[in-house]
């Protein structure tokens, strides 16, 4: 019996030295994908790169933050938030109702509009829910692309993907007639030499109740204090041009 | 002569000692432990019923169940034929057809399933021009297909290997007599080795069935919505664990369906071993 009590008093001490030292040090975990270029992906040193983790820097530098990143698939982003394995997501995350049920959202931090690609040859110029039906739509699944074409696109067949790549590779071989996904992702990826086969079609694509305000930092319901932090600096970085800087990195225009 | 029987005495009391050390204190940790985890997963599924949910969602999960069972028959059905050949082949004098058998078993069975069906989903993607020109495209066009195809030659890798030592764990003593009763060696093979190596093989055969109806979930990953897919996509939109633990029964239900089914053949093919009572 005595080494159970010893266990107990062990377990009890580490569990108080664990709050103890989150108290002292704020240390944040930030949760991204890296698998979403420009916005969050790996370079070829394995290092996580992009628009959103330099955003996610310069809020922990004004946040005075120890801030460490955690790659974790798009699927359980949320899942992994709620469970505590980090505190903040930013990995280009849409503000949503739907999310706004499980998740808290910050200020957004940018908003791009959602488009249509297909390739040059098909001819597909019509992106109505006329236009494509019997079409093959792809997307990302658990995104507010993915949520959107099955709402609105009930005559054609969808397919989802793990991350945007596969649903691209698809676009390119010709097993999906459109991919529906982020503007500027889809740029950038149409600059690459896969992408040269495709192009945009249709006009930006709306829908406030789909696609939310914009991309904000998801954090645990309750956490007010977080929040506020994250707001305070995000207004700071904008005001005091660290925004802008980082904005004029990536893209030639701005896109908050 | 003494002839009194000695009588008979009470066996001694027994008296199982259970006392408390550490095997058992631990031993009852874990089942706490386990307890605790079977209550807090009834406790979801009661607290968290949710009828619009359900509704909404069981039924394509039934939906994917059905897109499951069908790629396992199909592939162990298709990979049992391959699986015939391909043994013999290893089995062959031949060296050529032996080689070719082992290099084909050597690669499905030492390379994740996960990167093979990528290999040919995404791979058939990348020689898209040539495929279209032999007319394949419009069947690799088809995830589904691609999935199958890629399970079935995976499984019967694993089929032929299971049968070829089957075959071999037959003794030779059985060829020789069917020799020497002037016997051709198909018929031998037919009616008198398959049917003796097959007792041997199915309950490797069982646990390889069991094994691809928990890879199909892979299918999930190139689009396929089967039992897993459908439960990702559940899943996404609800972020509730719940789903899991449907989708968790649903392959239970389908080993344990198995399972059922393999005892009685096991019986039935070993009917001549079994002791009658009387």
């Amino acid at each position: 019996m005595k080494i159970l009590k010893l266990t107990f008093a062990a377990l009890a001490a580490l569990v108080f030295a664990a709050s103890v030292s989150s108290a002292d040090m704020k240390k944040l975990r930030i949760g991204t994908e890296g698998a979403y270029p420009p916005f969050n992906s790996y370079d070829t040193d394995k290092n996580l790169v992009g628009f959103d983790i330099d955003i996610a820097k310069a809020l922990c530098e004004k946040m005075k933050a120890d801030c460490e990143f955690v790659a974790q698939d798009w699927d359980g982003i949320i899942p992994a938030l709620l469970a505590n394995k980090y505190d903040a997501i930013i990995a280009s995350m849409s503000i949503t109702e739907e999310r706004m049920k499980k998740v808290a959202f910050t200020d957004k931090y940018y908003n791009t509009p959602a488009r249509f690609i297909a390739s040059k040859t098909a001819g597909i110029k019509n992106t109505s829910p006329e236009g494509l039906k019997g079409k093959v739509l792809a997307a990302q699944s658990s995104t507010t692309h993915a949520t959107y074409l099955e709402d609105i696109y009930k005559d054609a067949e969808i397919k989802l993907y793990k991350t945007q790549d596969e649903a691209n590779l698809d676009l390119v071989s010709g097993r999906a007639d459109v991919v529906l996904a982020d503007s500027i992702v889809l740029l950038e990826w149409l600059k690459t030499k896969d992408g040269q086969c495709c192009e945009y079609i249709g006009e930006d694509v709306q829908s406030e109740k789909h696609f939310g305000k914009g991309a904000g930092i998801a954090l645990r319901q309750g956490e007010d204090e977080l929040k506020g932090a994250f707001n305070k600096a995000l207004a700071e970085i904008i005001a005091d041009g660290t925004y802008k800087k980082i904005n004029d990195k990536y893209f030639p225009f701005s896109i908050y | 002569m003494n002839t009194t029987p000695i009588a008979a005495r009470t066996p001694p009391k027994i008296v199982i000692k259970r006392p408390w050390n550490w095997q058992r204190i631990t031993g009852l940790a874990v089942l706490a432990v386990y307890a605790l985890l079977g209550y807090f997963m009834v406790r979801m599924v009661i607290v968290g019923y949710d009828p619009e949910f359900f509704g909404k969602y069981l039924p394509r999960m039934f939906h994917g169940l059905w897109i499951t069972v069908k790629l396992v028959v199909v592939s162990i059905v298709l990979g049992a034929l391959l699986a015939f050949p391909i043994a013999l082949a290893r089995n062959s004098r031949s060296r050529v057809l032996s080689g070719f058998a082992f290099c084909y078993i050597y690669f499905f069975r030492g390379t994740p399933l996960l990167a093979q069906v990528y290999l040919i989903y995404y791979g058939a993607g990348q020689f898209r021009p040539f495929l279209v020109e032999w007319g394949l495209w419009g069947i690799f066009r088809d995830a589904y297909f691609c999935a199958l195809f890629t399970f079935t030659l995976n499984t019967a890798a694993y089929q032929a290997e299971i049968l070829r030592g089957a075959i071999s764990s037959v003794a030779n003593g059985q060829w020789e007599a069917a020799k020497a009763l002037g016997l051709r060696p198909t018929v031998t093979y037919v009616k008198i080795i398959l049917p003796q190596a097959l007792i041997t093989a199915l309950r490797p055969l069982g646990n390889e069935i069991i094994f691809m109806i928990k890879g199909s979930a892979i299918a999930s990953i190139i689009t396929v919505f089967d039992l897993m897919g459908e439960t990702r996509l559940a899943f996404s939109r609800s972020f509730d664990f719940q789903v899991y633990l449907w989708a968790a029964c649903m392959y239970l239900a389908m080993v344990e369906a198995l399972r059922r089914v393999w005892d009685r053949l096991e019986k039935r093919l070993t009917r001549h071993l079994q002791r009658i009572a009387d």
